[in-house]
């Protein structure tokens, strides 16, 4: 494109060449080398999360096993199609970025404004969407018992996992120490819903429940299912109930493997955040005909450029933790 | 900058095959082929390989036709891409060789049977 390259002469090249070095504008520029270093931020996020998992890559949690959930699909086994979808509105807010941008260079102002309006929508639906996968993990959906040695421990019916209330009954009385009961302004950690002698008498009321341990069976590629012996000297060994997801214990398994979530897709969360907030500041700009006024709409193709390298942030991380 | 072609048609064609590469890898993702799941190579499964290769095909789309720098000049191509290219192979390299490492010293000492 003629329009994005300066022309500029061999002998200028020596002395330092243009006021546009390389051919590009200074903002654009600096635009695209802050991109690199934060690429290489996610790089050594991302390549710290295959250190951890190659290390454990024995037990590592296996991701259609965690992420399960649809909206509006209760209780059905739907694997990845909710994390592509997530996908689809970012490539597609993406898409609209760029028509804003194509648009910006015809200086169509309402169409710019048109496109940057969408891009905007598909943004906040996308981080509304992962606060939503964020829940889900967080509440966690079978729960787990952890043992003293801090392995993990699941529950299975003919090799489908199943939760702990579909064969534990609560039969003891529990009061959550909260801010209004107990010492003032100060609350206790969030108790489990069942004991751990709870889960151990519903294991041997019923037959069928099976132990699955973390460690994966390398032939299969499947978490090992115990025999019922086996299942109740590993019973034996636990310390306490585990429902849902936190930084220090999850019932997937590895501790680290929600660490990693919480961290990668956290900070990738925040950036989408913080380009919804330079879109949003930018849509209002082209509003009043501040580039329109200025005769370029390249702020527009600056923004347009960090918000497509958060596409291509979700799209590697999108690879690393739920295919791969 | 003036008035320009616009660009629409390079745009949704791009999207489309962005919207393939997704399908097809999700298709994978669900159905997992035996041949390409069992069979190990350079430390991971083909399948996981693939998923990669699709992964880096759709960075390049994304990178060169959405962030339009396959229009810049040839030395600003370079200084975006060199540091990348270099740097990130290099440190999932050494990261992935000394995970793999720290597995097969410490793995031995897990405990499984009770």
């Amino acid at each position: 494109m003629g329009a994005n390259t300066a022309e500029v002469s061999r002998e200028k090249l020596w002395d330092g060449g243009s006021a546009k070095p390389m051919g590009a504008s200074y903002g654009k520029m600096m635009m695209w080398f802050f991109i690199v270093s934060d690429a290489l931020t996610f790089s050594g996020f991302l390549a710290a999360y295959g250190l951890t998992r190659f290390k454990f890559i024995d037990l590592w949690p296996i991701a259609d096993e965690v992420f399960t959930h649809f909206p509006f699909l209760h209780g059905a086994h739907a694997p990845m199609y909710y994390v592509a979808l997530m996908t689809f509105i970012l490539i597609f807010s993406s898409v609209t970025m760029v028509l804003a941008v194509d648009a910006g260079h015809q200086m169509n102002k309402k169409k710019v404004s048109f496109y940057m309006f969408l891009t905007i929508i598909g943004g906040i639906v996308f981080v509304g969407s992962q606060a939503w996968e964020w829940k889900n993990f967080i509440n966690g959906s079978y729960g787990a018992v952890q043992l003293k040695d801090g392995k993990i421990i699941q529950f299975v019916e003919h090799g489908h996992q199943i939760a702990l209330a579909d064969f534990v009954v609560a039969d003891h009385e529990q009061v959550q120490h909260s801010r209004q009961n107990g010492l003032w302004f100060e609350k206790g950690e969030t108790l489990p819903t069942y004991t751990v002698d709870e889960v151990i008498t519903g294991f041997k009321a019923h037959p069928e429940v099976q132990v699955r341990i973390e460690k994966i069976d390398p032939s299969t590629k499947k978490k090992i299912i115990l025999s019922r012996e086996e299942s109740l000297q590993y019973l034996s060994q636990s310390a306490r109930v585990v429902e849902g997801a936190n930084l220090e214990v999850n019932e997937y398994g590895s501790s680290q493997f929600a660490d990693f979530f919480f961290f990668i897709t956290g900070f990738h969360g925040f950036h989408v955040f913080s380009g919804i907030v330079l879109n949003i500041i930018i849509f209002f700009n082209v509003l009043i005909g501040t580039y329109e006024k200025r005769g370029h709409y390249e702020m527009v193709e600056k923004v347009g450029l960090y918000w497509h390298f958060v596409d291509l942030v979700w799209v590697f991380v999108f690879t690393f933790f739920y295919l791969i | 900058m003036g008035h320009e072609a616009s660009h629409k048609a390079i745009i949704w064609k791009v999207f489309g095959i962005l919207s393939v590469i997704t399908i097809v890898e999700v298709g994978f993702g669900i159905v997992k082929p035996a041949f390409l799941f069992s069979t190990q190579f350079l430390g991971t499964s083909l399948l996981n390989h693939l998923f990669l290769i699709l992964t880096l095909v759709k960075a390049y789309y994304i990178v060169w036709y959405f962030m339009h720098l396959g229009d810049e000049n040839k030395s600003f191509k370079y200084a975006i891409l060199l540091p990348l290219i270099i740097l990130i192979p290099y440190l999932a390299a050494l990261l992935l060789i000394e995970g793999d490492y720290v597995f097969e010293t410490l793995a031995t000492f897990a405990n499984w049977s009770y």
